[in-house]
């Protein structure tokens, strides 16, 4: 990815900004010009808090080029309190260990190496909430 | 608005094709179309592709294959909605043709897929998702599917083997078609043997790429005696559409696009279900299938599984699917499959496939091309025209 276009997603990559609409209060990630709901133009940023549960999950064996070197690996998408989806790599776990509906918050982490000379992309990853010891046990 | 017909088809196979080049894939299908349909010249092309830019360095496929068709000055654009640009492009045409504005368009779809390694494919297929919140989260377009086919399982209560009767059907009808990828049958063993590219998505889920290209001539009905051609009444060709991200959809499960632009092609056609004598669904993966006899309105929510075992997708079943091999048997060359699914469902009309695959007397053909995990949707629906 070239470095304008990384630069400008710094927002929702490291802090999950999507956006409020001011007129219907309906809440978009990622960030929407105009509500899908009710059309209105007039919107507020909005910082989602990053916790969420599985709604449904894969593990990536043939990847695109540039995930190729870290293949295989989990993505979901995933719901977050706020009732919006998105989709990340899941991080933390394993394939065993996932299941629909369990708990998830967001981490930062580095998604990809760009080439052997680019930049490392950072952005969000989901994992199983850290309390110190695994609940599922 | 014209009624519209469609006079002349043409296709390649589908084969890893080494030894061809993009533009000789569409010209071979497009000339193979216009002798069909017994014409000279054409008053405008459509080309469906998607990938040309990325995988054979060449846009502008329009010009390029109007002078190497030998239609020197003729107007020619290419169209892209991802593995629904074939369907766009027989769109395109069907709205020059009903307005009035050309009489006899040509529509060729092409895609050249195998020029690479898998994983740089892999990266080109996956532009049909959101780039930047989906692809950049390293999903793949396998990934997707998998995304849908474990919720799916989850929320209705499916086993991974009840999805075999899809591909089983799919490999079973390739082997009577000369065209098709695949030339040998599977089993349910087989396919629950497959290996995973994507879990739950198994190799025998996924449909293979592939070189092709497929063509048809678009004319207007009241003009078909003109035609050397069998004409067949294209009846409704009709789009829906949705969110490109699977995530921004409410109920990921339930593809609104594909309700949307079967909606219309039942109200244009003035059909329901029900009158459908066989069905070439996007059967890019299992998953899909399901999905799309749902929205589609043949099945009940989480149903498909069920229906498809009980009302039969065979040849001789109560609703034939993917009766050329779909896109799991045939081949899946990307933004070719929509007039692959038009090219086959004429045959049919027609009369003209291998007997051991030809639907007896079929009346309404209906054909669905699915861009990306359903953000365009094309479906159309044909039947034969009493010249
Ligand atoms: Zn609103």
């Amino acid at each position: 990815m070239d470095i304008p276009r990384y630069w400008r997603l710094k927002d929702q990559r490291y802090k999950l900004q999507g956006t409020r609409c001011n007129d219907c209060g309906h809440l978009s990630f990622p960030p929407r010009l105009v509500c899908p709901e009710c059309k209105s133009r007039n919107y507020s940023d909005y910082r989602f808090k990053g916790r969420g549960t599985l709604y449904s999950y894969t593990i990536i064996y043939q990847a695109p080029d540039r995930f190729d070197d870290q293949a295989p690996y989990l993505v979901g998408l995933i719901d977050l309190e706020e009732g919006v989806r998105v989709t990340a790599q899941l991080t933390d776990m394993t394939l065993d260990e996932a299941s629909i509906g369990m708990p998830l918050e967001m981490v930062i982490r580095q998604i990809c190496e760009d080439g052997a000379r680019g930049p490392v992309l950072y952005g969000f990853k989901f994992r199983p909430p850290f309390t110190g010891q695994r609940d599922s046990a | 608005m014209r009624k519209v017909a469609i006079v002349g088809i043409g296709q390649t196979p589908v084969r890893e094709h080494w030894q061809s080049n993009l533009r000789d894939l569409a010209v071979s299908a497009l000339r193979d179309a216009m002798d069909d349909a017994g014409v000279e010249t054409l008053d405008g092309v459509t080309v469906g592709n998607m990938l040309s830019g990325a995988l054979s360095d060449q846009e502008h496929l329009g010009s390029l294959i109007v002078d190497y068709a030998g239609l020197d000055g003729v107007e020619g654009m290419k169209i892209e909605a991802a593995c629904g640009s074939g369907g766009a492009a027989v769109r395109m045409a069907v709205k020059a043709v009903a307005s009035g504005l050309m009489d006899t368009v040509g529509v060729v779809a092409v895609e050249k897929l195998t020029e690479y390694s898998g994983n740089h494919s892999t990266a080109a297929l996956a532009t049909a998702a959101d780039a930047d919140y989906e692809t950049n989260m390293g999903l793949s377009f396998v990934g997707i599917n998998a995304l849908l086919m474990r919720r799916y399982m989850h929320e209705y209560g499916y086993e991974k083997r009840d999805f075999a009767v899809f591909p089983v059907n799919a490999h079973a009808n390739a082997v009577h078609n000369p065209h098709a990828m695949f030339h040998f049958q599977i089993d349910e063993k087989t396919y629950s043997a497959s290996k995973p590219v994507a879990d739950p998505v198994s190799l025998l889920d996924a449909s293979p790429i592939a070189d092709g290209a497929a063509a048809v001539i678009v004319v207007a009905e009241e003009d078909v005696e003109k035609y050397k051609g069998m004409p067949i009444s294209i009846l409704a060709c009709e789009v829906g559409t949705d969110t490109l991200a699977l995530d921004n959809r409410k109920n990921p499960l339930w593809l609104r696009g594909v309700e949307r632009s079967v909606k219309k092609a039942y109200h244009v056609a003035g059909v329901t279900p029900k009158d459908i004598s066989l069905f070439e669904a996007h059967d890019a993966f299992s998953i899909m299938t399901a999905l799309s006899l749902e929205a589609s309105g043949f099945a009940e929510a989480g149903e498909a599984l069920r229906f498809a075992e009980k009302t039969g997708v065979g040849i001789n079943g109560g609703l034939p699917l993917s009766t050329m091999g779909g896109l799991k048997g045939r081949g899946h060359p990307v933004g070719a499959t929509g007039v692959y699914q038009v090219v086959e469902a004429i045959t049919q009309l027609r009369g003209e496939a291998p007997s051991p695959i030809q639907i007896p007397r079929p009346r309404y053909a209906m054909t669905q091309n699915v861009g990306g995990s359903g953000a365009t949707v094309i479906t159309s629906i044909l039947t034969c025209l009493n010249k």
